[in-house]
C-alpha cells in the first residue's frame, strides 16, 4: 500500500527525466564539443563523467549536450556550460578530474572555476 | 542517469510504418556506440503527425526526426548522440530554418495545438508507471482521497464546464452528480473506448499514449459517484491499446493504486477490461451495457438513463476516453483554470483526427474556439497538390459536412451544431474538389446501413432505402423526385429511430443536401457528376485533333472499347463497350483523352 507521499516520493526522483525532456529557459545547458577533435582529445570520457557526476548529485534542471567543432582544437576537449542570465563560460583541456571542481563550484555554486577557462589556459 | 531521451512512437500509425524495427536499430545502433548507459530508448504514444512516420524526437534538444528507416539510425547514433550534429536531411522540415533548428512548438502544425487530453503522448513510456507519476500521474487521485469530499469532486468538475467529449457533450459533473444521487449497493464506472467512426482514432492515442490517466481518472469518477467498479469497454481490433491498459492496470494493482483502500482512504475501486467487438452500435451507452452484461449490442430506451439503472440494473457513470483524459488536470490546476480555456459554453480542448484531402494527417489538439480553417489550413497544412477546399466532414456518419463558405465556424458543440453538423468524437475528414458529395454521402449511409442493428424498423430498412437511392443517383438514374424522396426519408429515420445511430444516419444526407443541392440537381437533371467521381455519369472521348494515332490507348483497354487504324485515323471510344476505367487516360502521352 502506498501513500500519496508515496507516490510524490517516485515523483521527485524521476524529476530528471523531465529536465531532459523539457528543458526550459530556467535550464542550464552544459556543452560538450564532440567532433572529431574533441574525441581525439578525449571528450568521450569527459561527456560520461559529467553525465554521471550530475546523476550522482542528484541535480536537477540540468541538461548534457554535445557539439561539433568550435575552432580551437587545440584546446579540446572543450565544455561549455550556460547559466541561463549569464555569460556563456567555455572551459578548456577538460578532463575527467576537471569535472568535480566544474559542476560543484559553477553549476551548483554558481561560481566559475577560472583557472579553467578559456580565458585563462589560453593567455 | 541518461543525458538523452531518444521517444520513438510505438502508436499504431507509426508502429504501422516499421517503427518496432527503428526501436530495435536504435537499441543495437547505440550498444554499438557504448553509450547504452547515456541513451534512453523511449517507447511513447502518438506525437499527432501520423503523416511522417515513424517519428523520433530527440531529447534534451527536442530534434525532430520524420520518416526515419532503419538504415537511416546508424547515422543519426554516431552523429547525433555521439558527436551532437543533428542529421539535417530527415529533420521534419518545418523545423529546419536558415542557420538554425526550430523547435517543435514553433511549427505551424504545433503552434496552435494546445495539448490536454493528449498531453502525455510522445511524452512518456506508456508502460512505465514512474514515468506517468513523474509528470504528476496519480497526484490528482491522491488530492481527492485526501483532502476532498466526493461532493466536492464532483462540484469541481460541475464548475469546470467540462462536456462529454464522445459526441454529444453531455455536462459531465452533471452525469457525475446523478450517479451519485442514487443509493445502490453497488455502482459501476464505465470507460467508453468504443471508437467507432470511420477515421477516427484519438481515443485509441489516449489509450496508446497514457493509459494510466484513464484509470486514475475513472478510479476518480469512482471515489466522485460510490462505484467501487470500473469497465474500460475497448474494441478487441486495438490490440496495442488493450495490451498497454492490462499492463497499466496491473501495474496501477501493485502500487495500491487499484484495489482496496487506496492511499490509505476507505475507498475501493478496481478495474476490468472489456473487449467488445467492433459493432458501431455498441458506442451507444445503453447497447454497450448490453453487450458488457453479455447480450446483444442493442439500444433501449432512456429513461431509465444509466445514472439510475444502468450496468447489471445498478447506477451506472459512463464516461468517454478523452472526457477522462482531462479530469485528473481539471482536479490538479482548478475548475477556473479550465474555465478559462474555450468558449462560453464549450470549455477546454477538442482533440481531432484529420484525414482525407490534407496535408498533415494526424492527430491534434485545439482549444474549443479554433477556427475550422485554422485546423484545415494552418495546423493541417491545406489541402494537397493545389486543389480546392470544398468541405468538412466532422462527427462521422452521424455529422455533416461543413461547406467553404461555413470554413471561420468556431469549432465548440453549439456551433457546429448550428453549421448543420455536431462535434461528433472528433474525427475530421477533409475533402477537395475531386470528391462528390453525392458519392460521400453515399459512403456514410453504407456504413450506417452495415452497422444498424436492427432493432428498429426506421433506421434498418429506412437507411437501406436511402442508401438505395443515393445509389440510384450515383449511378446516373436519378430523378429531380428522388431529392424529395431522400428529404422524406432523411425527416422520417431520424424522428422514429430509438438511439443516436439512427437518429443521426441522415444527416450526412441533410447536410450534403442543404449545402450541395446543385450538385444533386447535376446528377438528377443534368446527369453529370461535377467532380468527376460517379463512374455512371462520365463519359470518355479522344479528341480527334489531338490524337496522335499512336494505338496506346487501344493497348491498356481492357475492354476493346478502343478503334482506329495506326498511324492513319484517330482513335474513338466506343462508349457502349466502354467501362469507365480511365486506364486510356493514364496511357495517353498527349492528353487527347478526355473524362467528362
Amino acid at each position: 500500500m502506498k501513500s500519496l507521499a508515496d507516490i510524490t516520493a517516485i515523483r521527485d526522483k524521476m524529476k530528471n527525466l523531465i529536465d531532459t525532456r523539457e528543458s526550459d529557459e530556467d535550464t542550464i545547458r552544459i556543452v560538450v564539443g564532440m567532433a572529431t577533435c574533441g574525441i581525439a582529445a578525449g571528450a568521450r570520457p569527459v561527456l560520461s563523467e559529467i553525465t554521471a557526476e550530475i546523476a550522482r548529485r542528484e541535480l536537477h534542471n540540468v541538461i548534457v549536450t554535445q557539439t561539433g567543432c568550435i575552432g580551437i582544437c587545440q584546446y579540446e576537449p572543450v565544455v561549455e556550460v550556460l547559466v541561463p542570465g549569464h555569460e556563456k563560460v567555455t572551459y578548456v583541456n577538460v578532463t575527467t578530474d576537471k569535472v568535480g571542481r566544474i559542476i560543484s563550484e559553477h553549476v551548483i555554486g554558481g561560481k566559475p572555476v577560472a583557472e579553467f577557462t578559456y580565458g585563462r589556459v589560453a593567455r | 542517469m541518461y543525458r538523452s531521451h531518444v521517444m520513438i512512437c510505438a502508436g499504431t500509425g507509426c508502429a504501422s510504418s516499421g517503427s518496432a524495427k527503428v526501436a530495435e536499430a536504435f537499441a543495437e545502433a547505440i550498444a554499438n556506440q557504448g553509450l547504452s548507459d547515456e541513451v534512453n530508448i523511449v517507447k511513447t504514444g502518438c506525437f499527432g503527425l501520423c503523416a511522417l512516420g515513424p517519428i523520433v524526437i530527440i531529447h534534451p534538444e527536442g530534434t525532430f526526426y520524420s520518416m526515419v528507416k532503419v538504415d537511416d539510425v546508424p547515422e543519426i547514433v554516431s552523429e547525433h548522440l555521439l558527436k551532437g550534429r543533428p542529421v539535417t536531411r530527415l529533420l521534419y522540415d518545418e523545423t529546419v530554418k536558415e542557420d538554425e533548428i526550430a523547435g517543435l512548438h514553433e511549427t505551424p502544425f504545433y503552434k496552435k495545438q494546445m495539448r490536454l487530453a493528449l498531453r502525455n503522448c510522445g511524452r512518456i513510456n506508456p508502460e512505465l508507471i514512474d514515468e506517468y507519476i513523474a509528470f504528476d500521474g496519480y497526484q490528482a487521485l491522491g488530492k481527492v482521497l485526501t483532502e476532498m469530499t466526493p461532493e466536492e469532486t464532483v462540484q469541481l468538475i460541475t464548475d469546470s464546464g467540462l462536456r462529454g467529449r464522445g459526441g454529444a457533450g453531455f455536462p459531465t459533473g452533471l452525469k457525475w452528480k446523478f450517479a451519485r444521487g442514487y443509493d445502490a449497493d453497488q455502482k459501476y464506472v464505465i470507460c467508453n473506448a468504443d471508437e467507432g467512426d470511420p477515421g477516427a482514432f484519438m481515443d485509441r492515442s489516449v489509450l496508446e499514449g497514457d493509459p494510466h490517466v484513464i484509470i486514475e481518472a475513472m478510479a476518480i469518477a469512482g471515489y466522485a459517484t460510490d462505484a467501487s467498479k470500473g469497465f474500460i469497454y475497448v474494441r478487441a481490433e486495438y490490440p496495442i491499446a488493450i495490451k498497454r491498459l492490462n499492463i497499466a492496470i496491473e501495474q496501477a494493482k501493485a502500487y495500491g493504486l487499484l484495489g482496496d483502500n487506496i492511499f490509505g482512504s476507505d475507498f475501493s475501486f478496481d478495474i476490468t477490461i472489456k473487449l467488445g467487438a467492433g459493432a458501431f452500435v455498441c458506442g451507444e451507452e445503453t447497447a454497450l451495457m448490453a453487450s458488457i452484461e453479455g447480450g446483444r449490442g442493442e439500444p433501449r430506451p432512456r429513461p431509465p438513463f444509466p445514472a439510475e439503472r444502468g450496468l447489471f440494473g445498478k447506477p451506472t457513470t459512463i464516461n468517454n476516453v478523452e472526457t477522462l483524459a482531462n479530469v485528473p488536470q481539471i482536479i490538479l490546476n482548478g475548475a477556473d483554470w479550465f474555465r478559462s480555456i474555450g468558449t462560453e459554453k464549450s470549455k477546454g480542448t477538442k482533440v481531432f483526427a484529420l484525414g482525407g484531402k490534407i496535408h498533415n494527417t494526424g492527430l491534434v489538439e485545439v482549444p474549443m474556439g479554433t477556427t475550422l480553417r485554422e485546423v484545415v489550413d494552418e495546423i493541417g497544412g491545406g489541402v494537397p497538390g493545389g486543389k480546392k477546399f470544398k468541405a468538412a466532414q466532422t462527427g462521422g456518419p452521424s455529422g455533416g459536412c461543413i461547406p467553404i463558405d461555413l470554413f471561420d465556424v468556431k469549432i465548440d458543440y453549439e456551433s457546429l451544431a448550428e453549421a448543420g453538423s455536431m462535434m461528433g468524437s472528433g474525427g475530421l475528414i477533409v475533402m477537395d474538389e475531386d470528391n462528390c458529395m453525392v458519392d460521400i454521402a453515399k459512403f456514410f449511409l453504407g456504413f450506417t446501413v452495415e452497422e444498424s442493428c436492427g432493432k428498429c424498423t426506421a433506421c434498418r430498412i429506412g437507411t437501406k432505402r436511402l442508401y438505395e437511392v443515393l445509389d440510384k443517383i450515383t449511378e446516373g438514374k436519378g430523378e429531380p423526385e428522388d431529392l424529395d424522396i431522400l428529404d422524406e426519408l432523411c425527416e422520417y429515420i431520424s424522428k422514429n429511430s430509438l438511439c443516436q445511430l439512427g437518429m443521426t444516419a441522415p444527416n450526412p444526407v441533410m447536410s450534403t443536401l442543404k449545402f450541395f443541392r446543385e450538385e444533386y440537381i447535376a446528377h438528377v437533371v443534368d446527369k453529370v457528376c461535377p467532380a468527376g467521381v460517379c463512374k455512371g455519369l462520365l463519359s470518355y472521348s479522344i479528341i480527334a485533333d489531338k490524337c496522335k494515332k499512336c494505338g496506346l490507348c487501344t493497348k491498356v483497354c481492357p475492354a476493346d472499347a478502343i478503334t482506329g487504324v495506326l498511324g492513319k485515323e484517330p482513335f474513338v471510344i466506343n462508349k457502349d463497350a466502354c467501362i469507365k476505367c480511365g486506364a486510356c487516360v493514364e496511357a495517353c502521352k498527349f492528353g487527347a483523352i478526355v473524362r467528362k
